[in-house]
């Protein structure tokens, strides 16, 4: 081993308190990345292998009722791949012993049970046998929520008849990743599933032989999407036909392209921050640690060692720490990494959901790491070169100090000269203070940053379960009824009010823009269903026109005053003129409102609605879900309750997981940022400090000089870290905001306070270590030697 | 390899009397930093006494010798060990406000020569007027021991004599003991009394019948 290598391990062993922590601070960014970035790639992955395996649709249309006849002619639309015309049905289930109404869809499958597009991944049994009346595949999230298997049996209304079902299969659809039911924003396995039955089977229970009411199909190579729904719109609008929509619109894949982008910016944002802050404070130490081997980086110049050799040497220092930082970081990475897409495997029902890990992501985070470091090192490395070996090898002269501003108003005249030395330490080294203040400024947005989720989603749960939905439960029909439908179930037992909507879909266009949504039909002054702007104030309807979401207005270019195409997409579709009366600031992000009284005479009808909120008295509610199941056009129950378990079974406990995983490092950080600025202080002041305890000060006396630097240090970063946590809070939603959601910067004051209460115990820990680090300083060496 | 424990001193009998001035003389590793550490309640011998007065240095806790140090020594150290953040002035503060009885800052420092200085910082010091500020900053303290650790070793000749005017100035009118450690045989001339060490011990008093001034040594 070379004397430069042997002086390098030693190096390494002397510093092994600090070597630790640096390589601790950096094998967290590094951890948080890799497991964020892997189960981000992960998901991705599976995404677009299951979809490309089971032949998922690129196009989907449903319809009333066509002759199978008309199939070929479908198929041989330009721009068609393969197409597959089927059955699906929505009904209602009834598990024995549930109070609560359970929703299903009804899809056939080909003779065989062998279907070419969107196909079934068996989990478990058998398809049905062809013909088999009562025989079905029901879809894994259903089957676990509700504890169902191969064997068990239910029963559904089937065309208004009810009928027992045996389940011979328990299977998963790329097509129902993530089954909404309607009325419902929000994925829930427990009261929606999806039942796939033999062909001829569903034909003869829903009077559909030869016949199919769904569509769905893969483009040719190069085919033009707009094109092809344009031709399906053509042949099917006889039938019935609901206006054809791509993927992007496909409810399961458009919930799961949502979350993974979601998955995609928090993997991206807060990694990138953690590490970044990783890298500023390897950068800052290593600089300090090789800025106080002057002496010895002079010795080697004047034996010889050229620059270059003594910069190598650093930086192998540099680079042993990085590594063993990276080395840790990835391992843990990896090892969390597995356990994020384990717990994914619950919220996505994927058949397989394996962690991938791209090579470059570990890869480049060890390179920012070693970029970081190594130039920390060679910039200090450079500066002490740059002087004659001669020079170098003297003792540094005094730090340079000039009466300061504070000196020249008088103000630091009756201070002690000890109360004075820890001032000019802190404004006579202005740059040195910034960076200080800075590293331990970070550590609190790193805190924020992680806990702040918790907030935002309360105040989401809140506002969309408190504010906004009020009622208890959402009635929606499969057709709409006429208006007085609301005072029938209002009558009902354990109804105490309800209020009635309108939902229509449409496609908005103005120009050459379109947009697919739904218009929401409210009453003039909605109680159960109110809608909030984003500082919770009531939006007023206007008596006409339009209301958008601020974002939709902004995606169809259009503003108040301006006059939008509105094209229904059921029944008659009819295209109408409607002008947007106002943009509004809410929750949702893309959607239009309309009072009810203009909805319904913009379609023309009469007083039409389809669905009806209630508020209920919970002593009757199993009596009224009894008598609710039983009426037949009642497509779907969604009861607010059972949603909002269900979100914080689901949306919420995910990004729970990851934030909690975010937060556990964001401590480590955050102590590792805090002790690391203590022990340069320390290190950087020992011998001045050592002197003073010569010169005759106390342990007590001289550990206040340090202690005092370091607590006004922490003083002032707190807030500068609670305003750099705030302003980072809102551009982290800005980049968060997605289509389906937009997260409010909500920060409660228990965040900023765990943020600051984890800082100050860091630095209250740290300052106990260098107060300890005091009481053991070499007094005799400080006579011998300067610095 | 097992540790073999070399002893810095080994049999060391010496008694230094009130006012005295001493020089510790010897090359390097004959023991006379030990010693002096010994004397500034520094560091303890493995076994023997030291005494301050009636005070046992050696049974001393830390609390004890840190009073000690506080109450009784001024140290002059080689690389003088200036707070690069405090004024000539604040330096020497440092030690009046722990002091029970010190002298002012400014009468301190015009002890050493550097009335004109007070404000200046290290950094604007020479090397000789930043020795110098060190002993202001230890005698301020009106002190009994001045121990003083190569007062002249970074500094050059003309420069080296002010200071060692310094230190026999405080000798003279404060009668205070003065016990510097240098490995430059010329100093010794200064003494009341030289110590010489070699290999731990020592090896030679010598009593200087006529004590030179610094003005009058050359090296």
């Amino acid at each position: 081993m070379r004397a430069l290598d042997r002086k390098l391990a030693r190096d390494l062993a002397a510093m092994r308190g600090q070597v630790v922590t640096i390589a601790l601070v950096i094998a967290s960014g590094i951890a948080v990345f890799v497991a964020a970035m892997g189960a981000y790639h992960s998901l991705l992955g599976a995404q677009t292998d299951y979809y490309r395996a089971t032949r998922f649709a690129d196009v989907f249309v449903s319809l009333k009722r066509a002759p199978l006849s008309l199939e070929q002619q479908l198929a041989e639309l330009p721009g068609i791949g393969q197409l597959e015309t089927r059955l699906v049905k929505d009904v209602t289930i009834d598990l024995p012993g549930v109070a609560v109404p359970i929703s299903g869809r009804m899809i056939a499958l080909p003779v065989l049970g062998e279907t070419r597009l969107n196909r079934l991944y068996l989990r478990h049994g058998r398809f049905p046998e062809p013909n088999a009346q009562h025989e079905v595949v029901v879809s894994e999230a259903f089957a676990n929520a509700n504890a169902l298997r191969p064997g068990s049996s239910l029963s559904a209304i089937l065309n208004g008849k009810l009928q027992e079902l045996h389940i011979v299969g328990v299977a998963l659809s790329p097509e129902y990743v993530f089954a909404t039911k309607l009325g419902d924003p929000l994925p829930d396995d427990k009261r929606f599933g999806i039942f796939w039955m033999d062909h001829k089977a569903m034909a003869a229970a829903f009077d559909l032989d030869g016949a199919f009411n769904d569509v769905v199909a893969l483009l040719a190579p190069g085919a033009e999407e707009a094109a092809v729904l344009a031709g399906l719109d053509r042949l099917l609008e006889p039938y019935g036909g609901l206006v054809a929509f791509g993927r992007y619109y496909q409810p399961s894949n458009r919930y799961l392209t949502d979350e993974i982008t979601q998955q995609g910016i928090m993997a991206t944002t807060i990694p990138v921050i953690f590490l970044a802050v990783a890298a500023f404070l390897l950068n800052v130490v290593l600089g300090r640690l090789v800025r106080a081997q002057r002496e010895q980086i002079a010795a080697l110049k004047a034996l010889g060692y050229a620059n270059l050799m003594i910069a190598g040497h650093y930086l192998k220092f540099v680079g042993v720490v990085v590594l063993v930082g990276a080395a840790l970081g990835i391992a843990a990475g990896i090892l969390l990494g597995r356990v994020m897409t384990e717990n994914y495997m619950l919220f996505f029902r994927f058949p397989v959901l394996a962690f991938r890990l791209e090579p470059w992501v570990p890869l480049l985070a060890t390179v920012i790491g070693l970029v970081a470091g190594g130039g920390g090192a060679l910039s200090a490395v450079r500066s002490i070169a740059r002087l004659a070996p001669a020079e170098a090898m003297r003792p540094p002269p005094p730090a340079v100090y000039r009466q300061g501003a504070l000196d020249r108003v008088g103000w630091t005249g009756h201070l002690s000269a000890r109360r004075r030395m820890m001032l000019r330490g802190i404004t006579g080294r202005p740059f040195r203070a910034v960076l200080t203040v800075l590293g331990i400024a970070l550590a609190v947005p790193i805190v924020m940053i992680s806990f702040f989720w918790q907030d935002a989603l309360d105040y989401m749960i809140a506002v969309q379960f408190g504010a906004a939905e009020r009622s208890d439960a959402v009635v929606t029909f499969t057709d709409p009824v006429r208006g007085r439908t609301r005072h029938e179930i209002e009558h009902m037992p354990g109804v105490i009010s309800a209020e009635a909507f309108r939902s229509v879909p449409v496609r908005l266009r103005a120009e050459h823009r379109s947009y697919r949504t739904a218009i929401s039909g409210l009453p003039a002054d909605p109680r159960l269903r109110r809608l909030l702007d984003t500082d919770l104030h009531v939006i007023p309807l206007p008596p006409e026109g339009l209301l958008l979401s601020q974002r939709l207005g902004e995606r169809l270019g259009v503003g108040p005053g301006d006059t939008i195409a509105v094209e229904v997409l059921e029944a008659e579709r009819p295209v109408r003129q409607v002008p947007v009366a106002a943009l509004v600031n809410d929750m949702i992000g893309l959607a239009a409102y309309m009072r009810i009284d203009a909805l319904n005479r913009l379609m023309r009808e009469g007083d039409t609605i389809n669905s009806v909120a209630i508020a209920v008295d919970n002593r009757e509610e199993h009596e009224l879900y009894r008598q609710l199941k039983a009426v037949p056009k009642v497509e779907a129950v969604a009861i607010k309750m059972l949603s909002l378990r269900m979100f914080r079974e689901t949306t919420a406990l995910f990004v729970l997981v990851l934030a909690g995983i975010f937060s556990a490092f964001a401590v480590v950080i955050a102590i590792g940022v805090v002790y690391n600025n203590a022990r340069i202080a320390l290190q950087e002041r020992a011998w001045e400090l050592a002197s003073l305890r010569v010169l005759g000060l106390t342990r007590a006396e001289v550990s206040r000089l340090l202690l005092a630097e370091i607590g006004a240090e922490t003083i002032v970063a707190v807030p500068v870290g609670l305003a750099l946590g705030y302003w980072l809070v809102r551009g982290l939603v800005a980049l968060h905001e997605t289509e389906l959601f937009k997260i409010p910067p909500v920060i409660e004051i228990r965040t900023y306070a765990i943020a600051v209460v984890i800082v100050v115990l860091a630095a209250g820990a740290s300052a106990l270590i260098v107060r300890q680090r005091i009481d053991t300083l070499d007094l005799v060496a400080v006579l011998k030697t300067r610095e | 390899m097992g540790e073999v424990e070399i002893p810095a001193l080994r049999s060391v009998d010496l008694d230094i009397r009130e006012g005295e001035f001493i020089v510790l003389l010897g090359p390097s590793g004959s023991g006379k930093s030990t010693l002096l550490n010994i004397l500034g309640g520094l560091d303890a011998p493995t076994s023997g006494q030291a005494f301050f007065r009636e005070h046992a240095l050696v049974a001393a806790n830390e609390r004890e010798l840190t009073r000690y140090r506080r109450e009784h020594v001024g140290f002059v150290f080689q690389f003088y060990n200036l707070i690069p953040s405090l004024t000539a002035q604040e330096n020497v503060m440092l030690v009046t406000e722990i002091a029970e009885h010190p002298m002012n800052p400014g009468e301190a420092l015009q002890l050493v020569g550097l009335k004109h200085r007070l404000d200046y910082f290290p950094s604007q010091l020479s090397g000789g007027e930043q020795q110098r500020v060190a002993i202001a900053r230890a005698i301020a303290k009106r002190p009994d021991v001045l121990l003083c650790d190569e007062p002249t070793g970074a500094l050059d000749y003309q420069t080296g004599v002010g200071v060692l005017n310094a230190i026999a100035r405080i000798n003279r009118e404060l009668h205070t003991t003065a016990v510097v450690i240098t490995h430059n045989a010329a100093i010794a001339g200064m003494a009341d009394r030289v110590i010489h060490l070699a290999n731990g011990t020592i090896s030679r008093i010598e009593e200087n019948v006529r004590k030179l001034s610094p003005e009058e040594i050359r090296w």
